[in-house]
């Protein structure tokens, strides 16, 4: 089984931990000059989403686990599932609410999101950093106000809610930052 | 050459500029003027030793970079060592009678990266003759003052005080379970790989972890180390359980250490080779111990104090950078 050391713990390593595949969302090496070195680690469990404080002594070896990234299409909801399908093999795989819980607002049908797979099972949906979506529900534009100031909630088309300029309209496609959750500008096509 | 290139030669890189601004280089070149000036008023000498050496620092916490040297006066081995401070050698220069000096040095510590680490990095090392801690550490402070005017109050307590009133435990008598369970209470989480029995090794994790953060803001001394951490300062004649070791802190920042130096060579060559004994029980390589260092002291090493200060976390602090990267014309990713 491949194993990473701690000096090469950075964030975003897939690692086991207690049995359950998990992420490095923040590593910090500490040492004071003549003691022994130590390295704080905050760890994401990728199934349960709960993020845990572990200290390593340094040097020592952690398991990886066997998570792999794929980019997959999204294709619809039952209900308890949301469908991705391989683009290359057509395989379709169900992802559970927890699996897509964070990419929910950002999900829409055709679209490719980044599915990270563990043991052939979705562990979580991650949408690209920018999407173009369309605006569904806003008041109505107001001409001539170019500076986007104060601002306005507009409703997209997968249900997100974003503050976007007073001069957007309902009907427009616009650029958003997932990651933040921001209007990033206009967009002439979806992509 | 049968290594394989780090990156593609076609890729686009933007890794060859600076990791400091322009602005920090130049505050680097005013703080380097500074130190010499301060030193050149206080009578001390500018010295240079070498960074490569035949011999390692067998520190057990402190890991030598290896170099390969063929050529005249090549060990037998070929291994040599890049300094990793440049106390051994100038220790050489005062049993030779330099008087005061001062010397502003890379030096190099392989495995050490981070926010504060960076694995070769400037250390501004000087040493007075007569002086023992706490007079080392009145200069000290007169140093940083002239650097960072604005400094605050300073606050100097033992590690005694230090652990009783921020951990609630006094390191010098507490039980190992006591310690782990200091540890526990402040949310270190859980340790992997840390031996139950290194009691050492507890307490630095507890000072570094609960005693220095709660230090607070402004210039904190805290003296008389643990006899076990004395690395090379003599022990406490009033009390055996410490040494007379200090470290700086600015803001909770580990900017210095200092001793009233240990000038016995029997006991010097003693832990030394306690060290190597130590290394070898942990499957590490034992190293070379310094026989030119030990032989001086031997002859005679003047009672005096000396400290090794972090220049680099000296520029964070003064440029309220939070990562040793943005004070380093090139840190090691872009080395």
């Amino acid at each position: 089984m491949a194993s990473y050391s701690t000096s090469e713990f950075r964030s975003g390593l897939k690692l086991m931990i207690d049995g359950d595949p998990c992420a490095i969302v923040e590593n910090e090496f500490v040492k004071p000059g003549k003691g022994q070195a130590f390295n704080r680690v905050k760890i994401r469990n990728l199934k349960t989403g709960r993020v845990i404080d572990r200290t390593y002594k340094s040097g020592e070896s952690v398991e990886a686990a066997d998570v792999i990234d794929t980019d997959m299409q999204y294709l619809y909801n039952d209900g308890e599932f949301w469908y991705f399908m391989d683009p290359a093999s057509y395989e379709q795989i169900g992802a559970d609410a927890n699996a897509v819980s964070d990419a929910l607002k950002w999900l829409k049908e055709q679209d490719m999101y980044t599915v990270t797979l563990w043991n052939g099972t979705p562990l979580t949906v991650t949408p690209p950093n920018f999407t173009v979506l369309k605006v569904v529900e806003t008041d109505p534009g107001v001409r001539g106000d170019t500076s986007g100031g104060g601002g306005k909630p507009a409703t997209l088309e997968t249900g997100a809610v974003v503050r976007v300029p007073l001069f957007i309209d309902e009907g427009e496609l616009l650029k958003v930052d997932t990651r933040t959750g921001e209007y990033v500008s206009r967009a002439k096509e979806e992509g | 050459m049968s290594h394989v290139p780090r990156k593609r030669a076609d890729t686009l890189s933007h890794d060859w500029r600076p990791s400091a601004s322009l602005e920090s280089i130049s505050k680097r070149a005013a703080l380097l003027q500074q130190v010499r000036a301060f030193f050149h008023a206080h009578r001390v000498m500018e010295v240079e030793t070498p960074v490569l050496s035949a011999a390692g620092n067998t520190d057990i916490n402190i890991n030598s970079f290896t170099v390969h040297y063929d050529g005249p006066h090549a060990p037998p081995d070929g291994q040599m060592y890049l300094h990793t401070s440049p106390e051994y050698a100038m220790k050489r220069l005062l049993a030779a009678g330099s008087g005061d000096i001062f010397q502003i040095a890379r030096v190099f510590r392989n495995g050490e990266a981070g926010r504060r680490h960076n694995p070769e990095f400037t250390l501004l090392e000087w040493y007075r003759l007569g002086m023992d801690q706490h007079a080392l550490m009145a200069e000290v402070e007169a140093l940083l003052r002239v650097l960072m005017p604005g400094l605050g109050k300073t606050n100097r307590l033992s590690y005694r005080q230090a652990f009783i009133e921020h951990a609630g435990i006094d390191p010098l008598e507490v039980e190992q379970q006591a310690l782990q369970a200091c540890a526990e209470r402040h949310g270190l989480g859980d340790i992997v790989g840390l031996d139950k029995d290194d009691h050492d090794a507890w307490l630095d994790l507890c000072m570094d972890q609960v005693v220095v953060p709660a230090l607070g803001e402004g210039l904190v001394f805290i003296y008389d180390y643990p006899a076990s951490q004395a690395a090379l300062a003599r022990l406490s004649e009033e009390d055996a359980r410490v040494a007379e070791r200090f470290e700086c802190f600015i803001n909770g920042v580990e900017l210095a250490n200092g001793f009233h130096e240990l000038t016995d060579a029997r006991e010097q060559r003693q832990r030394l080779l306690a060290d190597n004994a130590h290394r070898r029980l942990t499957g590490r390589a034992e190293l070379p111990v310094d026989e030119h260092f030990l032989s001086a002291l031997q002859s005679g090493l003047p009672d005096c104090a000396g400290v090794a200060v972090g220049l680099d976390r000296l520029l964070m602090l003064m440029s309220g950078a939070t990562a040793i990267d943005e004070v380093l014309a090139f840190a090691v990713d872009r080395a």
